[in-house]
């Protein structure tokens, strides 16, 4: 158990720094989306619908087996959260999108109308809104990286499943060990889930309630 | 009411691809003058207005406020002299009645919180609000809606209102309590552009009525004139429809 949990700090890892990673991404490529020119909006419409379409598996692959061939060459772990973070900023910049463009003209020009200029509106106004719209689905992005981390094992990091089949081949329990595994994932997504439920219940606003799906 | 001239609209152009929605529009409003647009739907009432404060970009054509022209460069600071309200209210969402009225203020004008919370009080009890202070939109009826984006305006100390169609979105029952802070807003002197289709607040309270048709004014008068006697047989036409439809009372 004790090494099935040092296995779990790895998928944690992996899934906040990818998490984070993507977070960092999507914000610029949904603003590009949104309120850039021409050419943002298009170069941010081919990034998000490039990532959103290749299987993370593959885009792995590339990141640690074809990368040296052009001089870079990411530790496993690194090129996980690369793989996981690039995949993730793209369906997030589709969150941040959908829940700024959810908010309605009329609250921007009613913004504008008490004097406020463009940064001023987007603060103080549509932030706050978007940001309680995106909770729901970013919950589930959540769950989403987490379960995915576990593709890391095919770069061979050690992370929870890959500690898993250590054991398993010294124990010769898949069953026994895989059901803990799977244990672990279930606990930690509804332990996420519990956490996003509670920011969103600190933030709620009459009028706001969103009902979150989980997977 | 004195001779200065609060809002001058000159020349006003604007199209929507090839629709020509105003196709040179002036008129002048004088301190504590209330104006009102009538007239079809579709004919450039609203882009009107919005082009006042530039929330449409107007194609060509000068508004002045207090004679200082309004350019891209200094609308921020205009439009906190123009308050504008807006058919379906757009108040803030995530924001309770108070802060709605108060946002401007704090973020805008730099006031400090408590100076704020005190205007906005004020001007939430002007409107039979204050005890609805802590409530949010979504918990609001229509017409208190209104009346929260009235004293929102009104909280920045405007020189000008622009009304645009401020009742079209409400219940018939919920009209009225709209209309009676508007009309006292006009009693107690402030200067008014309205567009509604309230025959009977035009009548009570506009100086001037304003009919307007595919983007130009056809006619304008006091409204004892329009409403009796009018020039033109489009005017005459376009009332004896809105009589048709609301019935003599209203109009």
């Amino acid at each position: 158990m004790p090494i099935l949990l040092k296995g779990t700090w790895v998928t944690v890892q992996l899934t906040i720094l990818g998490l984070v990673l993507g977070l960092v991404i999507a914000v610029p490529v949904s603003f590009g989306q949104i309120y850039g020119g021409r050419v943002a909006r298009l170069l941010c419409s081919i990034y998000e619908r490039v990532f959103r379409s290749i299987p993370l598996l593959v885009l792995l692959m590339l990141i640690f087996y074809g990368l040296p061939e052009i001089g870079v060459r990411p530790a496993p772990f690194l090129a996980c959260i690369l793989g996981l973070g690039i995949r993730s900023s793209a369906y997030q910049s589709q969150i941040f999108r959908g829940a700024i463009l959810s908010i309605g003209k009329g609250q921007t020009l009613a913004a504008f109308s008490i004097g406020m200029n463009k940064i001023q509106a987007f603060r103080y106004i549509i932030f706050p809104q978007a940001l309680r719209y995106s909770i729901a689905p970013w919950t589930n992005e959540f769950t989403v990286v987490l379960k995915d981390s576990s593709m890391a094992y095919a770069l061979g990091v050690v992370e929870l499943l890959r500690q898993g089949s250590y054991i398993i081949s010294r124990t010769y329990e898949p069953m026994t060990i895989f059901l803990t595994c799977a244990a672990i994932y279930l606990l930690m997504t509804i332990s996420a889930n519990k956490i996003m439920q509670l920011l969103e219940r600190r933030l709620q606003i009459p009028g706001f309630e969103i009902k979150e799906v989980s997977h | 009411m004195s001779e200065e001239i609060v809002l001058k609209i000159e020349d006003l152009h604007k199209s929507y691809g090839d629709n020509a929605v105003l196709k040179g529009v002036s008129l002048q409003l004088k301190r504590g003058e209330t104006k009102v647009i009538i007239g079809p739907s579709g004919t450039g009432k609203s882009t009107l207005l919005g082009c006042v404060n530039r929330l449409v970009e107007p194609d060509g054509g000068n508004v002045y406020l207090e004679n200082e022209l309004i350019t891209p460069h200094n609308i921020h600071k205009m439009r906190q002299k123009i308050g504008y309200v807006f058919q379906d209210f757009n108040l803030f969402n995530h924001l309770t009645a108070l802060d709605n009225v108060r946002i401007g203020l704090v973020k805008v004008q730099k006031l400090s919180k408590d100076e704020a919370t005190q205007i906005a009080m004020e001007q939430l009890k002007r409107v039979g609000l204050a005890e609805k202070a802590n409530l949010y939109p979504s918990q609001l009826s229509g017409g208190q809606k209104q009346r929260v984006a009235i004293a929102r305006a009104l909280a920045m100390r405007p020189k000008l209102m622009l009304f645009d169609e401020p009742t079209s979105a409400l219940d018939p029952e919920l009209i009225g309590e709209v209309l009676s802070v508007m009309i006292e807003l006009a009693n107690s002197g402030m200067t008014m552009l309205v567009v509604t289709h309230e025959l009977g607040f035009a009548r009570t309270v506009a100086d001037e009525i304003i009919f307007m048709e595919n983007g130009v004014i056809v006619e304008q008068g006091p409204p004892s004139k329009i409403f009796t006697n009018p020039e033109k047989e489009r005017t005459r036409q376009f009332l004896r429809r809105l009589t048709e439809l609301y019935g003599e009372d209203k109009v």
